[in-house]
């Protein structure tokens, strides 16, 4: 028994960022929009006793829930897949605001040489990168995006200054100044001024000051709680999309958001698309929400999955190199050093963006001539609020339990800093998305499959980077630093990062991606995919600032459509 | 600023979980008590003031575990992991093992959000968890196999051991050493471990970190609402914690 619904001008899959900017725009130009959200709805209220490490940061209160659905993993295509049964290296999020709820609120715009990678970096060194290498430009450059860029910047009310000489230029400045300057900031700044390099404010999405944003929506000021990633803001400080582009969406009165919706087929007739259907979580009953446009706006991996089961686009194989869908598939390298210092700091003390940063070693920043490798990382020290489960620094050769390490994590907690690098990754033949062919989610449909190892791209880069972190912990007085551990093999165990990219790319080319500059399909005109997906390889910062340029460009483009119809580009 | 130590000696844990003496005959720990641990525990001083406030007005018991030597173990396992010193209490102390087996009965115990679905297969350890075993089935195993070690290396129960003797099975279990059915011991160890931290250091509305007393060690505040005035300052700010549980 399936219920077919009214039909919509547009339909969303997902209710985040990305999501929440379409449904904003595309309401205000009167567009009817559904977005169909698979968790629940949440907001500031629900955040009064946030300041829980255990039950937000260990136990994933905001984060999907993997009994119903997960993806496997192997290494290489030798190995058999298998699930990730619990949350580790990445984490999904679900539910109203999607991770934009739960982000640290590190808000960056990819640099120029991003977007033009391919071109740029064979112009300076030829082919440095074999062929294995699937390096491609982005089919957009920076200044194309850049008023998008601007646009999201000033809904989010991002909070920073315009001092790093290696990124783009910027149309305007930034809405809000930067955050306050601790003294553990300081301790970097003043190092890696001395070292030549130049540091600056991170940028961030827990605002420096009270502000509303163009909409009409207000962001408040950050009160430094420590308790950014992994949680939602108790004082609405953080810039979610729940308390900016989804209240301006619903204002318009043409929007509505369906909740316990878990889309698993976009439906398609010839070449195009007619809606989704989806499955309530709560009582299992299937809809049919039809809809002139249907936008893809979950989690990379997600998206990739429904482009999947439902058929459209063609598999990426990597035996031949044919195929778009699910190439390109990249993570993120995580270089750095740990110091460890005599005095006591109040490490404890914080915001998710609370940072300074040096781009010298990011992008094209530096010469590559003589390295084996290409691209680089941003390097930053952040105070984001040390948490006591969590964080238990040791210094080398300390053992991990025991009366030696109670009493090392406890004198160290307060004295330990690092100094993180957001490492660029390339995107490699081997690594890319699929459908597994064995486990299923609890409606039926197929898990997504990961195939992913690091590349000696990404050792080469990691290595040199920690070198260049160990630098500056020393500068800044560190009595022992610790350098990042070479790495090996791809863990998918221990957390890294939530900045998952690709498999759903955007390109010139139909040939070599899946969704044109606008972010429209190749193959279905009334079908967008946006989000990290669409990036060709991920870069050396934060993913969101960009995602949230790309779903400004997306609504662009539907409302585009929605008039003229056609290809966009 | 030198802190009265206190003494949570396993006598003093025993009594104060509140299982009647009679109860222990059968669990064999009754032999530890007047044995071999009475020269390495320490002396029997004060019962800890911090279980008369417990959360729940002093009142405690297991959901979790129903064999009390099982628990023991547990409790003495975890003490190995995060001891009583001079900075203050260790696991027992903390309440530790009560809030293990508190998660241990609920959604943690039960692997209520992990996929948990077949074919299970052994896999690479970069692909993680692949057990069919539920956490807390890999607990009750993994405790059971500590006291068949202490009887096959000491011809002893596990409580009775010499901290030495403990840290050795403890040690074979870190380095995958044990064989363990379903589940590997490194992944058991690991999972006890961290257990063991989440417990010394949540916030005392889930049953241990007692008093707070694992946060007062680490110099962390717990739930404060606002640093903004304190987050220039160029020295260290000592904060009195405080817990989501608080009565402000």
């Amino acid at each position: 028994m399936v219920t077919t619904l009214d039909k919509v001008d547009v339909v969303t899959v997902g209710v985040g960022w990305t999501g929440g900017i379409i449904a904003a725009e595309c309401a205000k130009e009167g567009l009817k929009v559904v977005g169909l959200e698979r968790g629940r709805e949440r907001g500031t209220e629900d955040f009064s006793i946030v300041h829980d490490e255990y039950r937000y940061a260990v136990r994933y209160e905001l984060m999907q829930d993997l009994s119903k659905e997960t993806v496997t993993f192997r290494n290489n295509r030798n190995q058999r897949a298998l699930p990730m049964r619990q949350m580790g290296s990445f984490l999904l999020g679900e539910g109203l605001g999607g991770s934009g709820t739960h982000w640290n609120g590190q808000n960056w715009r990819f640099l120029p040489y991003d977007f033009q990678i391919k071109t740029m970096t064979e112009q300076k060194y030829g082919n440095k990168l074999s062929a294995d290498y699937l390096l491609q430009d982005w089919g957009i450059t920076y200044d194309e995006l850049e008023p998008y860029f601007d646009r999201f910047e000033k809904t989010a009310g991002i909070s920073g200054e315009d001092k790093n000489p290696f990124w783009g230029k910027r149309s305007s400045d930034y809405p809000t100044p930067p955050m306050k300057k601790t003294a553990i900031l300081k301790k970097f700044e003043t190092a890696t001024s001395n070292l030549g390099y130049s540091p600056f404010m991170m940028p961030s999405a827990n605002l420096s000051e009270p502000y509303e944003n163009p909409d009409g929506q207000k962001i408040n000021a950050c009160q430094y709680c420590g308790f950014c990633e992994r949680f939602g803001c108790e004082y609405g400080a953080k810039t979610s999309p729940e308390i900016t582009v989804v209240p301006a969406a619903r204002a318009t009165g043409n929007y509505e958001i369906k909740f316990n919706a878990n889309v698993v087929e976009i439906m398609k007739e010839g070449d195009k698309v007619t809606g989704v259907r989806y499955i309530d979580t709560v009582t299992f009953e299937e809809f049919i929400q039809p809809a002139e446009v249907v936008v893809l706006t979950s989690y990379i991996l997600n998206n990739a999955k429904l482009l999947m089961v439902s058929q459209i686009g063609e598999q990426y194989d990597p035996n031949t190199g044919r195929g778009t869908l699910g190439k390109n598939y990249a993570y993120q390298i995580l270089p750095g050093a740990t110091g460890f210092f005599d005095e006591q700091m109040n490490t404890f003390m914080g915001a998710g963006a609370l940072g300074m940063t040096v781009d010298d070693f990011n992008g094209d920043n530096f010469d590559h001539a003589d390295l084996e490798f290409i691209h680089g990382a941003s390097l930053s020290i952040t105070q984001t609020g040390s948490r006591p489960i969590l964080f238990n620094p040791l210094p080398p050769d300390t053992p991990s339990w025991g009366a030696e390490f109670k009493k090392a994590s406890i004198e160290n907690f307060t004295r330990t800093l690092n100094v993180g690098g957001q490492g660029a990754s390339m995107p490699h033949k081997e690594n890319y998305l699929s459908l597994d062919g064995t486990y299923k989610d609890i409606y039926g449909v197929p898990l997504l499959q990961l195939t992913y190892n690091f590349t000696d791209q990404d050792r080469a880069l990691h290595s040199y980077l920690s070198e260049k972190a160990a630098g500056i912990m020393q500068e800044m007085g560190a009595k022992t630093v610790a350098g990042g551990n070479p790495i090996s093999d791809y863990d998918i165990v221990p957390y890294q990062t939530t900045h998952n990219t690709g498999g759903t790319i955007m390109g010139a080319d139909p040939a070599n991606s899946v969704v044109n500059n606008y972010l429209q399909h190749w193959d279905m005109e009334n079908l967008f995919v946006v989000g990290a997906g669409n990036f060709a390889h991920n870069g050396g910062y934060n993913p969101t600032g960009t995602v949230g340029a790309l779903a400004y460009r997306c609504a662009e483009g539907i409302i585009n459509y929605s008039k003229n119809g056609g290809s966009l580009v | 600023m030198a802190k009265e130590p206190k003494n949570y000696s396993r006598r003093d844990f025993l009594k104060t979980s509140g299982v009647a003496a009679g109860a222990l005959i059968g669990g064999g720990i009754i032999g530890g008590l007047i044995g071999a641990n009475a020269n390495n525990t320490a002396a029997p001083g004060e019962a800890p003031a911090t279980s008369e406030g417990g959360s729940a007005g002093g009142v405690r018991g297991l959901m979790f575990f129903k064999n009390d030597a099982e628990f023991q173990i547990l409790a003495q396992a975890t003490e190995r992991i995060f001891p009583e010193d001079d900075l203050g209490p260790g696991a027992i102390g903390l309440g530790v093992p009560y809030f293990i087996d508190r998660q241990l009965a609920g959604a943690y115990g039960e692997n209520s959000k992990e996929y948990m679905q077949g074919p299970f297969l052994e896999g690479e350890t970069t692909q993680g968890y692949q057990s069919r075993l539920k956490r807390n089935e890999m607990f009750r195993q993994g405790l059971q196999i500590m006291q068949q070690e202490a009887q096959s290396r000491f011809k002893a129960n596990f409580v009775d051991l010499e901290g030495g003797q403990m840290d050795e099975i403890l040690t074979a279990f870190q380095e995958d050493e044990i064989q363990m059915s379903g589940v590997n011991a490194l992944f058991f160890f690991r999972l006890l471990r961290m257990a063991t931290l989440e417990g010394a250091y949540a916030d005392p509305i889930y049953g241990g970190n007692q008093n707070m007393e694992g946060w007062k060690m680490k110099g962390f505040p717990g739930h404060q609402a606002a640093y903004i005035n304190d987050i220039e300052s160029e020295d260290f700010v000592e904060i009195e914690p405080h817990s989501l549980g608080m009565q402000n």
